[in-house]
């Protein structure tokens, strides 16, 4: 299974994602293959976390996304990964995926 | 992607064309190519254009090129609406109504060429080259602009217009020159082929993000997201800024600083580190001089101090001192915020010192000194190019603000350039070349003055992909100038040194280059020899001398950049073409290299040391003296602040910052483009959750932002970003849907900061800026509020103001040293 991993503790929110995949895809306005979730701002007043802030952005994909399947054949990256400034998205078969998914940071795994 | 070498064995760069310059792919031809400007943004990306039947329809990312390995924004991405929009200028054009009506009439190239010359031989015979003035927008690629303004023009008045102060990138280069000799920047291994693969480089342990946001503004040549890999890899993170960010929201100090303040923590750091004996003994006692005279100058400035100055709790101000200068490497990421305020050069001395005394000077993962590539495209100075009589009219900054003021900056003085075409002293301005700057929409401080002194010069051409507000405001003739894709050019600024190739063409659009070489054959040839753009991008990349070297002998400046450049060439071998070829990139051997000040690098007659007089980091820099300005940091405050005017608080009770960035946006630019609007449809005014109940404003409601000398409306955006203290407002706004005739002219008047900016506000010797530091109030706009617009276009009662003068209270302000009497 293929699928797209995701280490939101570095993503940016640079929408980069979103652009690239809808040329990609030919959508229109307002549709998307891949679009931005925005977590906070927020800061903990109390417990452990207390004075840090929060905020976070995490893709989420569409029925629309195809795991970019003819550019992956050709060997190239899916259109949202090549073009990530966060360099926080990973793609490939799910097995492997998930051994990059270290204890220290959150991650987020996308299938279809 | 903290493991790069990972990523680099697992690109496919057979996928990807490697080795290839052109190619056949799907039905389209690719190019491999590099952008920058326009649409502008100071950097230079690797791109992938997809080309169809003449049309660009499609961008990628370049993953096989260094710089960013096709990592875009969302505006190189959507490049191909900006490309193919309708509202692109097609033809030259002449006006046909009056200034304002946007009447106009298509002619052909030859007879705007024809026009042009006409008008430049009429003012050399009136008034002398230096009448006309060349203005330029930031960072972009309009290729040899100081050489097109000296050697076509003749004119020694090239600027930026209506930016007071030079508040944007020049403080931060003089402020660095003058202690060191060269430019620094944050190592991100971004002089080396291999980057963060590079078996010398290290991430810093510390980025000290100030007065910027890199991941949005991607400024001066630097790439944001090299410090979030950085990130990825260790880098912990201290975020001076008054907005909480992507950094300060991940950050072990995010400092909250009150706007203006800057210069009062960086000396209350010096303070500390000095003080707690943090300092890096070694590289002070080898490498500088100056060290006891800085440390006596700060010993006032404690963190109690600062905490009272800049709203830092003092135990911060500690820790985040302490934690740069004890992490092994630690470098600063500056931005432009250093540079508007009134303590700009002051601030930026106070960041070099910092550098220098914790030893992160040139070392991997510190701050790096950083030069163009190959030495290419450094132009030499080509002032004395120009009749000597018109040569010594520069609108240096001694015009403005008197003979304290010596000389230092590249460019004429935007404030002198003001005094002159609004009261025609020293002499008048009678002819503006206005080369892709939208003056009036983006950094025309005092925006209702920029517009009614432009409207008062005699000719005006105006060179853009787009007609603009200050097209229809004051433009007699407009060229349409093709965009990067539509060019042959190249790129130098830092490292590496890039192509950039024609891959499509629109309608008669031509280039900056095609424009400039095309004046130069009419008005001055000796020095125009190339036939094309291409022969003169070979001149520019691989030699870079003049035609007739010896009219540079003898030349004495008090400009460190200028004086430096003696018989400089490039040492680059590749014309454009072949570099194109090359897959697009070089790098060199020097900006690969680290402590290039041991290793005789640095200086001209090869020595060890560093490029200044001394070859010492110079702490408190000799030449500062000669340009009017203290050798040691202090903190000057903002002109209207709860410090400087407690009084006036009352009345404007909220610290007003503005000018951040937005992904959708560089500046005045992109606003035509459905995706980016559709992303971000209007301008923001960011407030608090707290000040927005107090005032009684919801998300997403029209608000007015006031201070005593103007207003402008923005959607409120509620978001504990800022404090209850400030609120931040966009940009460079204007509305292209909207009508561009006037009173009109696309709205952007309406949503503009700088309605609320004064001109001649300027810190000492004519340097720094107020814009980033003002204060306001917030309130509710209301339907049927008279706009800006009909202030400023049709009553022209928005603003008092003296002609060729600043405004008296800041007058007496500046005259006190920075203090208003008590």
């Amino acid at each position: 299974m293929l699928g797209l991993l995701i280490n939101n503790e570095y993503c940016i929110g640079c929408h980069s994602c979103e652009v690239a995949c809808r040329q990609h895809l030919g959508l229109g306005e307002g549709e998307w293959g891949i679009k931005l979730s925005e977590t906070g701002p927020w800061k903990y007043e109390e417990g452990a976390k207390a004075g840090q802030w929060e905020w976070t952005w995490t893709p989420i994909i569409t029925k629309a996304c195809d795991m970019c399947e003819d550019r992956v054949a050709k060997g190239k990256m899916p259109a949202c990964v090549q073009h990530c400034q966060g360099w926080c998205m990973y793609s490939g078969e799910v097995s492997d995926l998930v051994k990059k998914m270290d204890e220290d940071t959150r991650w987020v795994l996308l299938t279809r | 992607m903290a493991d790069y070498k990972e990523w680099l064995d697992n690109l496919d760069r057979s996928a990807y064309h490697e080795g290839e310059y052109q190619w056949e792919e799907d039905g389209y031809t690719v190019t491999r190519t590099n952008h920058w400007s326009p649409p502008g943004c100071h950097n230079s990306c690797g791109l992938l254009l997809y080309v169809k039947d003449g049309k660009l329809e499609k961008v990628e990312g370049d993953p096989l090129s260094p710089f960013v390995n096709g990592k875009l924004c969302v505006r190189c991405l959507d490049l191909p609406e900006a490309v193919n929009h309708p509202d692109r200028l097609k033809y030259p054009m002449k006006r046909v109504g009056e200034r304002g009506e946007n009447k106009w009439e298509r002619i052909s190239w030859e007879e705007a060429f024809d026009i042009c010359e006409r008008e430049v031989r009429k003012v050399w015979e009136t008034d002398g080259g230096n009448a006309i003035l060349l203005i330029h927008g930031t960072g972009r690629n309009t290729g040899p602009m100081t050489y097109f303004g000296n050697c076509a023009l003749k004119t020694p008045n090239i600027s930026t217009f209506g930016f007071t102060g030079f508040a944007c990138y020049l403080p931060r280069m003089f402020g660095a020159f003058a202690p060191f000799g060269d430019y620094l920047i944050a190592d991100a291994s971004e002089g080396h082929e291999d980057r963060y693969a590079n078996e010398e480089f290290v991430a810093p342990g510390v980025i000290v993000v100030w007065g910027n946001e890199p991941l949005k503004s991607n400024a001066d040549g630097y790439i944001g997201h090299w410090l979030a890999q950085c990130v990825q890899m260790g880098s912990k993170i201290i975020s001076i800024d008054p907005r909480l960010t992507w950094w300060g929201a991940r950050a072990e100090y995010f400092l909250q600083i009150r706007p203006g303040t800057d210069a009062a923590l960086a000396c209350a750091w010096l303070n500390v580190i000095i003080n707690e004996d943090l300092y890096d003994h070694d590289f002070v006692d080898c490498w500088t001089m100056g060290f006891e005279e800085l440390a006596e100058s700060v010993k006032d400035f404690t963190p109690a101090w600062a905490a009272e100055i800049t709203d830092i709790p003092e135990e911060d101000i500690i820790g985040s001192a302490r934690l740069y200068a004890t992490t092994k490497p630690a470098a600063i990421q500056w931005g432009l915020a250093m540079d508007q305020q009134l303590s700009a050069m002051s601030l930026n001395l106070a960041c070099c010192d910092l550098m220098a005394i914790t030893g992160n000077v040139d070392v991997p993962g510190g701050n790096i000194l950083i030069r163009n590539a190959f030495g290419a495209t450094d132009l030499p100075l080509t002032e004395p190019v120009i009749p000597e009589e018109w040569r010594m009219k520069k609108l240096t900054m001694k015009y403005a603000f008197g003979d304290d003021c010596e000389e230092f900056t590249t460019h004429a003085s935007s404030d002198a350039l003001l005094r002159a075409m609004e009261v025609g002293e020293p002499f008048p301005i009678k002819m503006l070349w206005i080369q892709t700057s939208n003056a009036i929409a983006n950094p025309g401080m005092d925006a209702a003055r920029v517009y009614e002194a432009m409207r008062k010069v005699p000719f005006v051409v105006n060179a853009d992909p787009y007609l603009t507000p200050i097209s229809v405001a004051c433009a007699d003739l407009l060229l349409p100038v093709a965009m990067s894709c539509e060019r042959n050019s190249c790129r130098t600024w830092w490292t590496p040194l890039r192509s950039i190739t024609k891959a499509t063409s629109y309608y008669e659009a031509k280039s900056d280059e095609e424009i400039m070489i095309e004046m130069g054959h009419r008005l001055n040839p000796d020095y125009w020899p190339w036939k094309t753009d291409v022969e003169m991008m070979d001149w520019y990349l691989t030699d870079c001398r003049l035609p007739d070297p010896d009219v540079m002998k003898g030349f004495k400046t008090t400009n460190l950049q200028l004086a430096a450049w003696g018989d400089h060439h490039s040492e680059n071998q590749l014309g454009l073409m072949e570099l194109a070829e090359a897959g697009g990139y070089a790098y060199d051997e020097w900006n690969g290299q680290y402590k290039k000040y041991e290793k005789g690098l640095c200086r001209q007659d090869g020595s060890v040391g560093f490029a200044t007089e001394s070859g010492r980091v110079e702490l408190t820099p000799f030449v500062y003296q000669i340009w009017g300005l203290r050798r040691t940091p202090y903190h000057i405050e903002p002109p209207q602040s709860p410090l400087s005017t407690p009084e006036l608080m009352e009345e404007y009770p909220l610290i007003l910052t503005s000018g951040g960035r937005s992904w959708e946006f560089f500046h005045s630019e992109n606003r035509q483009m459905p995706f980016m609007r559709e992303l971000h449809p209007e301008p923001q005014l960011t407030i608090n959750p707290k000040t927005a109940e107090k005032y009684g404003i919801q998300d997403g409601q029209y608000v007015w932002v006031e201070n005593d000398h103007g207003r402008f409306r923005q959607r409120a955006f509620v978001s504990p970003i800022v404090n209850e203290h400030t609120v931040h407002a966009e940009h460079g706004w204007w509305f292209p849907e909207n009508e561009g005739a006037e009173p009109h002219l696309f709205d952007t008047f309406v949503a503009n900061p700088n309605n609320c900016t004064k001109a001649f506000e300027t810190g000492p010797s004519g340097v720094g800026s107020s814009i980033k530091c003002m204060i306001c109030k917030v309130y509710p706009y209301k339907e049927g509020d008279e706009l800006p617009e009909q202030q400023i276009i049709v009553d022209h009662d928005f603003v008092e103001y003296t002609p060729g003068e600043g405004y008296p209270d800041f007058e007496a302000y500046k005259a006190n040293d920075y203090h208003y009497e008590k």
